[in-house]
């Protein structure tokens, strides 16, 4: 299951929801203010790195960009737009808006 | 839901997932309304509560004094409408001092590991 998160894990939830339900097969991206979670040197860091153990873990590029969001922490995996598509394609998804 | 319509490969197995407490926005009302509306497609639904979407199962919930229509009874009637497959997150309970005799409906309580694997078995998976 692909589990796309859209807000910032420092003022909302969903983040930490989907990390308990994302099991198995399950991967995590991060696109418009999720990528926040993928920021290196926050204090989210050490979660994001628990997640990363757990699955895959991808950000979209143009939204890190777009934030000034350049020292991405460690495993998670930049996909642009047409990355994006093949996540979709390969999973089912949820979005945890 | 019979087993015969679940077996039925025109009948699509669609979750609502409802994340939301019930009168701080509109998603958690219109997710049971949705869900009623599609109950009459006879499809496989089901719906999960998870994260302060738990909060929109407490029954005493009495909206009079903010001047809104309640509609916390309007969740009895999905056993009307043959929706029958009610989850609830057991930490989200939990986390908020809930136990299913709070709520106005029964529920099973589920691990997130199983409800996750409920999402994955899913033709569809709706955010509310």
């Amino acid at each position: 299951m692909l589990h796309i998160v859209n807000k910032s894990p420092f003022n909302n939830s969903a983040m930490d929801e989907c990390a308990r339900f994302a099991t198995g097969a399950s991967v995590i991206l991060l696109i418009e203010d999720g990528v926040y979670a993928s920021k290196a040197g926050t204090t989210y860091e050490a979660k994001l790195k628990e997640i990363l153990g757990k699955v895959e873990v991808y950000a979209l590029e143009p939204d890190t960009k777009a934030r000034g969001v350049d020292k991405i922490t460690d495993g998670v995996k930049l996909v642009d737009y047409s990355g994006f598509v093949d996540l979709v394609e390969k999973h089912k998804t949820y979005s945890w808006v | 839901m019979s087993e015969e319509m679940e077996d039925n490969e025109n009948v699509k197995k669609i979750m609502f997932i409802m994340r939301n407490a019930p009168h701080g926005g509109i998603y958690s009302y219109e997710g049971l309304e949705t869900v009623l509306i599609m109950a009459a497609f006879e499809q496989d639904l089901s719906m999960v509560f998870i994260g302060d979407g738990v909060f929109s199962l407490v029954k005493n919930q009495d909206t009079d004094a903010i001047g809104i229509k309640g509609y916390i009874k309007t969740y009895g009637v999905l056993e009307d409408y043959e929706v029958e497959k009610i989850f609830v997150d057991r930490q989200s309970m939990e986390d908020r001092g809930l136990t299913t005799d709070d709520f106005a409906i029964p529920v099973e309580v589920k691990e997130a590991d199983e409800i996750a694997k409920l999402m994955q078995e899913q033709h569809a998976t709706i955010p509310y």
